[in-house]
């Protein structure tokens, strides 16, 4: 293939970022899309802790705490946590499995530029008449009728299309790289544990967003175009929209909740200096979660009026996900038994997942009865509940590899003494709030509500909620801190600062843009620590050094996303300008990148291995 | 003081332990911890099952950790490699086949207790209630004795009461914690859930499904009375309703006017107006102005001159009312009493 003499292209700043389609500089993009998404989502739920603060306050009106609540949910979960997780996976996944890049980089590239912009859409809905306010579930008619909801559930609807769009696009990508792109060697039981959870992520996403996908097309056919999927008067059924919305809905919690438990399985392994106790069995049991997380959607409608043989189904159906999350636990904890167990922050965060997690799980069993669930159902017990997993499961998940992969990335340590700080407050702040909500539940007191009456004993448990607040704040400031610090600091972090397992600390931090410069010979599981063992240095290359291929950088992702994003606007706007004209152009200009991708062949470049030894030198 | 818990979060979480002991269970009446029923009772049964169980596992879990992290934290200056462990069939077992067992507790009375919840009693066997959701208030009709209601709930005590829930603009959720769980209100189709007071007594109800704005003030109350007291309740509604007083005295005969004009299209009283808003017949005995508000002269004043004020977004006009009016009103809408 030596015809291609075309050259590294020169690239830098903005327009390098706008045309990357190098998977670990896609991986920061996320990381900066999540980490602001983060920011407005925390934002919001400070505001609406401090309106439940005491009954009857007035810090914000109740449409706008609708609106709150609304796209703290929805940010949170599509914009934040969501780009964290695809910025790991991109940043790490081809590392661990001794990949060059993803099967399809301009892909990526598309993913993350569809993400970011319909979030962007979806939030600048706060300045064009008022963000959504049906709650990030949009039950119909509340969501499917404009006589009961704003324009801001169209900016809902569009945002959440483009997004999800984008991580589809994502899911299937990684999909394939994992099936085709692992080095020699690396068969699929040897695996790392990050890299299986991204795996069943990402048949996840494959199976649950096109579910979304329709129902978010009824929704808009109802809302734009005066359609009755969900209009009981002309026959149509509103429940539809909750089965649709929660076959999605509830894999999503498991596409949020896997990756966490791939990077507990890495972390707890590596700080206690052990390989992963039952490794068959956490593969096992991630693709068992995955597999049941499609089977018990209604256990989020059991007071929708399913009748007792559905609920009794789906909720000995959703008993039996405590199985295998069980064994995750107790390996675990295993892992860690007979360890030298080393408390750095990401082994913190790790290590506090484990009964914070286990509360969110025992209370996810006691909702999964469904005669007790209609007594927890729409109140705080849930909120608590599902808190619990995202925030003191995922997050915590979530923050535990941002500690234990920053230097692979940034090629700098965080610091670890604002590491700690971070944790203690995030940990306490975060309990002080939600463990109290439990109470409040169970105490009569309904989840989405903007005030509450006083003297129903409901004010000492959001007082306390309420105050929590102020640490999970703190902990995410000193984690801001903490991040200038590490870029800050000259102190390189090495290629290996943990004493790690994974194959991606064999290689330089940050990886060089093409990861190996020769692709790795993998000979067991955790490929690094077995050559460690073994007594050899490194990894045995499983090829000679020869010419590196490399996708073309390119604009036609942002491009094509872009168009899209105007074409929102089009839909959203077409019912007052009377036209469709906008939503034409734009979808017509994305076909037309579309296009022009198709019919300009580009074949990318290679870097030679002369090259590779000069950087090699100056590393 | 609030400036040293701030300070402190470790005494913090103490003092929030006990905060949480000094409130209990909640209020009386409205908490599910404190039920007041038999659906409540075999709710309560299974919630405190499942969560011995639960507690019992996580204390498990929690000893095994708190044991690991001091037992096996790495001292200074320990070196060498731990053994790897590659896995332990006999303790994978174990932790497999023990929740599974614990799961088959958990199942069977679940099975039992939904199937009982789920049954449909006859108006032989239980007293008939239509519920009607609306933005943001209740509407009760009772088939059988021929009355209908708002707001508040008269049930009998010690009887069963079938009720039949839906909505006529969005999903509600009919909720009263103390007798029982909730069950949605899904607009164009009809639920079933049956609920009984063991006690006479006031019991506080909630919507507990996003519902829009005022979704949060969307609250009723339940009235459960003796049963020969309600029989006698049923009879003077029901008179009422067919023959609703057509004379006031005062002040309320004024009243009774600037309601004839500009209320009763919304309102009725008996089986006269109309029924985009609660029925008012026995508004004066209601303990409550549009579920929230004490139903004295001030609260139900300042309703009259600004319900959006009250409760946003809610489906009742500001009607620019007078002074002068509004207090007719008040005197009139008082005045409104079927048992007296
Ligand atoms: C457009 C219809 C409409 C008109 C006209 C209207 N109301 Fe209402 N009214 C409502 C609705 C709807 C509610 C329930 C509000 C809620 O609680 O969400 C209500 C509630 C009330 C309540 C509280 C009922 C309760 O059970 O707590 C009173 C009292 C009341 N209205 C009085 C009046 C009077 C007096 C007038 C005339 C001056 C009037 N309304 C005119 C629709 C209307
Ligand atoms: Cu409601």
């Amino acid at each position: 293939m030596s015809d291609h003499t075309s050259h590294a292209p020169n690239r830098s700043g903005l327009w390098d970022w706008l045309t990357t389609v190098d998977h670990k500089k896609i991986g920061i993009l996320y990381l900066i899309a999540g980490g602001f998404f983060f920011i407005l989502g925390g934002v919001e739920a400070m505001l609406i802790r401090l309106q439940l603060i005491y009954p009857e306050a007035k810090f914000v009106a109740a449409g706008t705490f609708n609106e709150l609540i609304t796209m703290h949910g929805t940010t949170m979960i599509f914009l934040a946590v969501m780009p964290v997780i695809f910025g790991l996976m991109n940043a790490i996944v081809p590392l661990q499995i001794g990949a060059r890049d993803v099967a399809f980089p301009f892909v990526n590239a598309l993913g993350f530029w569809l993400a970011a912009l319909g979030g962007l859409l979806l939030n600048t809905s706060w300045f064009l008449g008022g963000a959504p306010d049906v709650g990030w579930t949009a039950y119909a008619t509340l969501s499917s009728n404009h006589k009961f909801s704003t324009l801001g559930t169209d900016f809902y609807v569009l945002g959440l299309q483009i997004a999800g769009l984008g991580t589809l696009i994502g899911g299937i990508n990684f999909l394939v790289t994992i099936i085709n792109m692992r080095a020699p060697g690396m068969t699929f039981m040897r695996m790392p544990l990050f890299t299986w959870s991204s795996f069943v992520t990402s048949a996840l996403i494959l199976f649950a967003f096109p579910a979304l996908t329709v129902g978010l097309v009824f929704l808009m056919f109802d809302r734009i175009f005066g359609a009755n999927f969900f209009n009981p008067d002309a026959g149509g059924n509103i429940v539809i929209w909750e089965h649709i919305f929660w076959i999605f809905g509830h894999p999503e919690v498991y596409i949020l909740i896997l990756p966490a438990f791939g990077i507990i399985s890495e972390v707890v392994s590596t700080f206690s200096k052990k390989r992963l106790f039952g490794y068959s069995s956490m593969v096992f049991a991630t693709i068992l979660i995955g597999f049941l997380g499609f089977m018990v959607w209604a256990h989020h409608m059991f007071t929708t009026g399913l009748g007792p043989i559905a609920n009794t189904l789906f909720g000995i159906a959703t008993m039996l996900i405590a199985v295998p999350t069980g064994i995750k636990i107790f390996n675990w904890l295993l892992t860690l038994w007979g360890g030298h167990i080393r408390f750095t922050t990401a082994n913190l965060f790790a290590v506090g997942f484990i009964p914070t997690f286990t509360i969110g799980g025992m209370t996810g069993v006691m909702l999964a009865v469904p005669p007790a669930d209609y007594q927890y159902h729409d109140s705080y017990f849930v909120v608590a509940h599902f808190h619990y997993v995202i925030v003191g499961g995922l997050v915590f998940g979530l923050f535990a590899g941002l500690y234990y992969w920053w230097p692979k990335m940034f090629g700098k340590l965080l610091n670890e003494t604002l590491g700690k700080w971070h944790f203690w407050t995030f940990f306490i702040g975060f309990h002080l709030t939600f463990f109290p909500q439990h109470f409040l539940g169970l105490m009569g007191m309904p989840r989405r509500v903007f005030t509450y009456l006083p003297g129903q004993n409901l004010e000492m448990g959001n007082l306390i909620s309420s105050i929590g607040v102020i640490g999970m704040a703190l902990g995410s400031i000193i984690f801001a801190i903490n991040m200038v610090v590490a870029a800050k600091s000259k102190k390189a972090a090495g290629n290996d600062p943990w004493d790690a397992r994974t194959l991606e600390w064999a290689i330089p931090s940050p990886a060089p843009e093409y990861n190996f410069a020769q692709t790795p010979l993998v000979r067991g599981l955790d490929a690094l620590w077995t050559e460690k063992m073994a007594g050899n240095k490194g990894m045995t290359p499983a090829e000679p050094l020869g010419s590196i291929h490399m996708p073309s950088p390119s604009f036609l992702p942002f491009l094509m996303s872009l168009g899209l994003f105007v074409a929102g606007y089009g839909f959203i706007y077409a019912g007052q300008w009377g036209t469709y004209i906008v939503a034409i152009a734009g979808i017509a200009f994305t076909l037309l990148c579309m296009l022009l991708r198709s019919l300009y062949d580009d074949h990318g470049y290679h870097i030679e291995p002369d090259e590779i030894e000069e950087k090699g030198v100056k590393a | 003081m609030k400036s040293r818990w701030q300070l402190n979060w470790r005494l913090l979480s103490m003092v929030m332990a006990l905060a949480l002991v000094l409130t209990g269970c909640g209020r009386e009446n409205l908490s599910a911890l404190v039920p007041k029923g038999p659906v409540a009772e075999q709710q309560l049964f299974l919630m405190v099952l499942t969560s011995a169980i639960m507690i019992g596992v996580f204390l498990i879990v929690m000893i095994i950790f708190a044991y690991v992290l001091i037992r096996y934290r790495q001292r200074p200056g320990q070196t060498g490699i731990p053994k790897q462990v590659e896995g332990n069939h006999k303790l994978e077992i174990l932790w497999t086949v023990i929740p599974f067992l614990l799961l088959i507790v958990m199942a069977v009375p679940t099975v039992a207790i939904a199937f009982d919840l789920a049954k449909e009693y006859n108006n032989k066997e239980a007293v008939q209630v239509n519920v009607t959701a609306h933005q943001f208030w209740w509407e009760f009709e009772y088939p059988d004795l021929g009355v209908r209601t708002a707001q508040e709930l008269v049930i009998p005590a010690g009887k069963k009461v079938q009720f039949h829930v839906t909505s006529a603009d969005v999903i509600h959720a009919f909720w009263i914690p103390a007798l029982g769980g909730k069950i949605d209100t899904n607009p164009g189709l009809t639920n079933k859930i049956w609920l009984e007071a063991k006690e006479p007594g006031t019991y506080y109800g909630k919507c507990a499904e996003l519902c829009g704005a005022s979704h949060a003030l969307m609250d009723f109350k339940v009235q459960a009375l003796e049963a020969s007291a309600f029989d006698d309740w049923a009879k003077k509604m029901k008179a009422a309703t067919e023959a609703p007083a057509a004379t006031a005295t005062g002040t309320a005969a004024q009243g009774r006017e600037i309601f004839q004009k500009s209320c009763i299209g919304c309102h009725a009283i008996g089986s006269e107006g109309g029924k985009l808003g609660p029925n008012l017949t026995n508004f004066g005995e209601r303990k409550l102005v549009a579920g929230i508000k004490p139903n004295d002269a001030q609260h139900l004043a300042e309703w009259l001159k600004n319900p959006q004020e009250v409760k946003p977004g809610n489906t009742m006009p500001n009607l620019n009312l007078q002074d002068d009016q509004v207090s007719a009103l008040v005197e009139y809408l008082h005045s409104l009493k079927v048992t007296q």
